[in-house]
């Protein structure tokens, strides 16, 4: 067998493998102090293998040529677009780790742990595994890596109980949820006789047995605790407010990506054949994420916690591009993909501008009073971010959440959507909470301490993407969507 | 002026002025306001010159496709002529209001109210059903910010309340919208316009987006969120509230619900009628109770705003034209009235009516315009809120007798609500020596007034001047909706007309006489 195509597909996971065991190196001798090039190296990293999808993403990747390894893994256009999306959400995650782990708000170690560029590398890597995986076994192997690299992640400051405490939450409920999917794995397994994805898709077909219903029912409830998706979503507002605020970034954004993508491609590929019986479960789950997402946010006054309602919320309405079960509806759920990690990266990185002069982080709504007097650019920042998640326009959010409905609307599914937002209202009142808080009410009094240029660029990036500027973006981006989407669906 | 894009330079100027706002000092952020608010003014002045009356349907159009799922497509017909010509107007006005009773953040306040001024000549000048929406339903930032940051005691709940009550009715709009754009594949609005939907599905349509004009408007019993943001608001946002905002609600009605749905819109007009029959009493009554100012002129915008709605859907020429009128004379007057009230709010800090009285004796000039504003809502002959309401309700009556005896009983209401304020305000001894200290209104409260005082006289002694250019899309919608019109409980009986005029001498017999 020849493997040379093959390694050709995988090029930008292997220049990560490569880049992440050339840093484990330099971890092991260098120590803490090269934790920061360390970072820079592992983001210079990300962003060449970024620069490897740039040609299939522009030409568009389908068809057997995009199979590697007899079919293990596939490296299509959808796959392609999520990559890019997972891997500029790294970088952003990177970036702005340093000033934070050496500040106060890092609790009392006050340094960034070499492993950190590591951990986020080896993270991604396993995700791009994931989001091209053609097979359950390259499918369970990417999500390991991922999840593994993660728990470490959360638990990154050592002598930070809440952070201990995140870690060990993730891990426990992680393993919890992998053990469903892979007893789902199993059941189909044993109903179609197959593991890569075009057998058991072919073993799926025709009328559905209780059995392989378990399966697919199992492997849905797996995936869906990785994306935090309502009933499986507890695990999410404890560990966005345990976890360090740069992981919490990391977690919001990048891994989101992965598992989304992941459980579309499963959807779409495996159970294809099957539409009817998933859709209905996603339906719920979307709706449920939706109101869930909103009303648990309501009484928060943890923003970090707030933040992590906020993202049920969204992955509420990214999964309603998945209820669509068309080409159009995964291809806005792209989109609201895309615009979602633009939007969540520049709220995180916000909030971790946001320190009192002891160089400990904002976390209440307490703290953030009087914003738009003390620090207004930040406060401005966050208003349009705010403004974009509860999806109002003429910013960006409005898009990714147009997108969505339209393909739900012209689907047919009009009593589903018109459900769905009417429920986003729920949700605008805790994100215009946010800017009452932020505009109205009088200072709090707190000194707010610098912000590093790096955190500046990257709010000011993100915050150029979701103000009305970045329409101008639409064109291109649905564009590169229906590409992707187009190629999930050439195998249907 | 064949080629100039003036209606994307009419937004480009106060968007480049917010801008410059935000980063700039409270004195030079006046200062640029109003010089954006001016010159765009001045480009509307151009615009309605260069409005051929007569000409084409929709002018200046300007297009390009700039984004995914929808375009950027501008042009106007007459009645969005109006109402874009409306807000420039009350701009200056507005930011020459906010001239000292702002202190803090000008900046902001300024740069929130050109955006404002954007977001409104976008969505009267949209020509793409999405790029509406996105017009539409921006204003709410910076209202909400406005009435949050620069509003009275009470100003979180009222913002909340404002906010989430306007997003509720409109995301079903949007739904609405997917529908359509999927039905006709276009998104294109005069296409919309002439684009027969099936008659089932405009009974969900009309209801979708119904359920957004009307909390526009507001329609009873929706309404309860504007005295609470009117009261609230700064006096500036007040104006740009009762001016602009409702008639998008009425922009609304007659842009989108009368010529995209007739059929539903006549099978619904009694729930229209119902409600805004309601709302003109029991507002009317409402109003009359009130002890501040603002509220009661609130109210009064919700009965006026009723009167709108009933002559809307009269489906006659007489109804539609009233209601246009109405809305731009309600536009100029209840705007004028909220200032009369910001200019003794910025003396006194107080909107009690009992803490004022005899404000006739140490302010005439103020008592003067004052009196004129409340003549004008009230709709006395020559003044701009008789020719609409008598046209609104000659148009009504054509539809149900029974609808213009009830909506007429707002005239009278109106009086007496307004005619009550005004006693208690301006005549009458000079109880309160505080009040009676206040000085007459200043050279910068003269120009505010007198322009607004200007345009009230000239929509009522000649309202031709704004008829004119909205007569041919009147009559267009007149045209649409003439199949679907609801059946007219006149029961006229054309008789027979006589051969000759009622006093012509009867020739012959006095011939006859004269023969014998």
């Amino acid at each position: 067998m020849d493997f040379a195509p093959s390694f050709a597909l995988i090029a930008p996971e292997l220049l990560l493998i490569g880049a992440g065991l050339a840093l484990l190196l330099v971890a092991a001798w260098g120590g803490d102090k090269a934790a920061r090039p360390m970072a820079i190296a592992a983001a210079a990293a990300l962003f060449g293998a970024g620069f490897l999808l740039v040609p299939g993403l522009h030409l568009g990747a389908d068809g057997p040529a995009t199979l590697a390894f007899g079919g293990l893994i596939k490296v299509d256009s959808f796959a392609l677009f999520a990559k890019a999306l997972i891997y500029l959400a790294a970088i952003g995650a990177l970036m702005v780790a340093p000033a934070f782990f050496t500040s106060a708000a890092a609790g009392t170690e006050r340094v960034m742990r070499a492993e950190y560029p590591v951990l986020v590398v080896f993270a991604t890597v396993g995700m791009s595994i994931m989001v091209s995986a053609n097979d359950f076994m390259s499918l369970y192997l990417g999500l390991e890596l991922n999840s593994l690299s993660a728990y470490v992640l959360a638990a990154i400051l050592r002598k930070d109980t809440r952070s201990g405490e995140a870690g060990l939450k993730y891990f426990v409920l992680g393993a919890l949820a992998s053990g469903i999917l892979l007893y789902g794995m199993s059941l189909l397994y044993g109903f179609t006789g197959g593991t890569s994805f075009t057998a058991v898709r072919a073993g799926l077909s025709g009328e559905l047995a209780y059995g392989p219903l378990f399966g697919v029912i199992f492997v849905l409830a797996g995936l869906a605790f990785k994306i935090s998706a309502v009933p499986f979503h507890m695990w999410t507002p404890d560990v966005y407010e345990g976890a360090p605020t740069p992981v919490t970034a990391f977690f919001a954004t990048a891994p989101k990506v992965a598992a989304v993508a992941l459980t579309a491609r499963v959807v779409f590929e495996v159970f294809g054949a099957q539409i009817a019986a998933w859709q209905q479960i996603v339906m719920f789950t979307a709706l449920a994420s939706i109101i869930f997402g909103a009303l648990g946010a309501i009484g928060q006054e943890n923003l970090k916690r707030l933040l992590a309602y906020s993202s049920i919320n969204n992955i509420g309405f990214i999964l309603l591009g998945l209820a669509v079960a068309n080409q159009a509806g995964a291809s806005a759920m792209l989109v609201y993909l895309f615009i979602y990690v633009a939007m969540s990266l520049g709220s995180f990185v916000a909030l971790l501008m946001l320190r009192d002069d002891e160089g400990a982080l904002f976390e209440t709504f307490a703290d953030i009073r009087g914003l738009s007097v003390t620090r207004p650019a930040i406060a401005w920042a966050l208003l349009l971010f705010m403004f974009s998640l509860a999806g109002i326009p003429p910013l960006l959010g409005f898009y990714s959440k147009f997108v969505v409905f339209q393909a739900t609307v012209e689907a047919g599914l009009i009593a589903f959507g018109a459900i769905a937002i009417a429920a986003s209202v729920i949700g605008a009142f805790y994100y215009i909470k946010f800017v009452k808080v932020m505009f109205f009410d009088e200072p709090a009094g707190v000194v707010t301490g610098k912000s590093e240029t790096g955190h500046w660029a990257l709010l000011g990036l993100t915050a150029l993407i979701i103000s009305p500027l970045g329409y101008l973006l639409t064109p291109s981006l649905s564009d590169l969507a229906d590409k992707a989407a187009a190629s999930l669906f050439l195998a249907v | 002026m064949e080629g100039l894009p003036i209606l994307s330079l009419m937004m480009l100027v106060p968007l480049a002025g917010a801008l410059a706002c935000l980063f700039a000092g409270a004195n030079a952020a006046r200062w640029i306001a109003l010089g954006a608010t001016l010159v765009t003014f001045a480009l509307g002045i151009v615009l309605w010159s260069n409005y051929e009356i007569g000409g084409a349907q929709w002018q200046f159009t300007e297009k390009a496709d700039l984004f995914a799922g929808f375009s950027y497509a501008l042009g106007i017909d007459g009645i969005a002529l109006l109402l874009i010509m409306l807000s420039v107007f009350l701009m200056p006005v507005c930011i020459l209001a906010s001239w000292d009773s702002i202190e803090k953040r000008v900046g902001e306040y300024m740069a929130a109210f050109l955006f404002m001024e954007v977001l409104m000549i976008g969505t009267f000048a949209a020509q793409d059903l999405f790029l509406f929406y996105v017009f539409f339903e921006a204003g709410l930032i910076p209202m909400y910010l406005i009435i949050g940051v620069w509003g009275g005691d009470n100003r979180i709940y009222a913002s909340y309340k404002f906010f989430l009550y306007t997003l509720l009715g409109s995301v079903l709009m949007l739904i609405a919208m997917f529908w359509m754009v999927a039905e006709a594949g276009t998104s294109d609005i005069p296409t919309l316009m002439q684009y027969d939907f099936p008659a089932e599905a405009q009974t969900w349509l009309w209801l979708a987006f119904f359920a957004s004009f009307a909390v526009k408007v507001p329609m009873w019993p929706l309404h309860t969120w504007l005295p609470d943001a009117h009261v609230q608001a700064p006096t500036a946002g007040s104006v740009i509230l009762a001016g602009v905002l409702l008639k998008l609600g009425g922009y609304g009605f007659i842009r989108f619900s009368l010529p995209m749905f007739p059929e539903a819109s006549a099978q619904f007009a009694w729930l229209v009628f119902v409600l805004s029959m309601v709302a003109v009493v029991y507002t009317s009554l409402v109003a009359l109770v009130q002890a501040d100012m603002k509220k009661l002129i609130a109210y009064s915008s919700v009965a006026h705003m009723a009167i709108v709605t009933v002559g809307l859907f009269a489906f006659n020429v007489q109804g539609l034209e009233g209601a246009m009128i109405i809305m731009l004379s309600h536009g100029l007057v209840s705007g004028a009235l909220f200032l009369c009230v910001g200019v003794i709010y910025d003396r006194l800090h107080t909107r009690e009516i009992a803490r004022y009285g005899g404000l006739a004796i140490n302010m005439p000039y103020y008592a003067l315009f004052f009196l004129l504003f409340t003549m004008a809502s009230i709709g006395l002959p020559g003044t701009s809120g008789f020719v609409g309401e008598f046209l609104a309700l000659a148009g009504i009556y054509q539809t149900s007798s029974l609808v213009a005896l009830i909506s007429t009983t707002g005239i009278i209401l109106g009086a007496a609500y307004m005619l009550y304020l005004y006693r208690r305000v301006a005549f009458g001894g000079q109880v309160n020596e505080d009040a009676a200290a206040m000085s007459d209104i200043t050279a910068r409260e003269w120009v505010m007034m007198a322009p607004i005082a200007a345009a009230v006289m000239w929509m009522g002694v000649y309202p031709e001047s704004f008829l004119a250019p909205m007569r041919a899309d009147i009559a267009v919608l007149d045209a649409r909706l003439a199949a679907a019109a609801p059946a007219s409980d006149a029961q006229l009986a054309p008789g027979t007309p006589r051969a000759e005029a009622a006093n012509a001498v009867t020739h012959d017999s006095a011939a006859e006489e004269g023969a014998h």
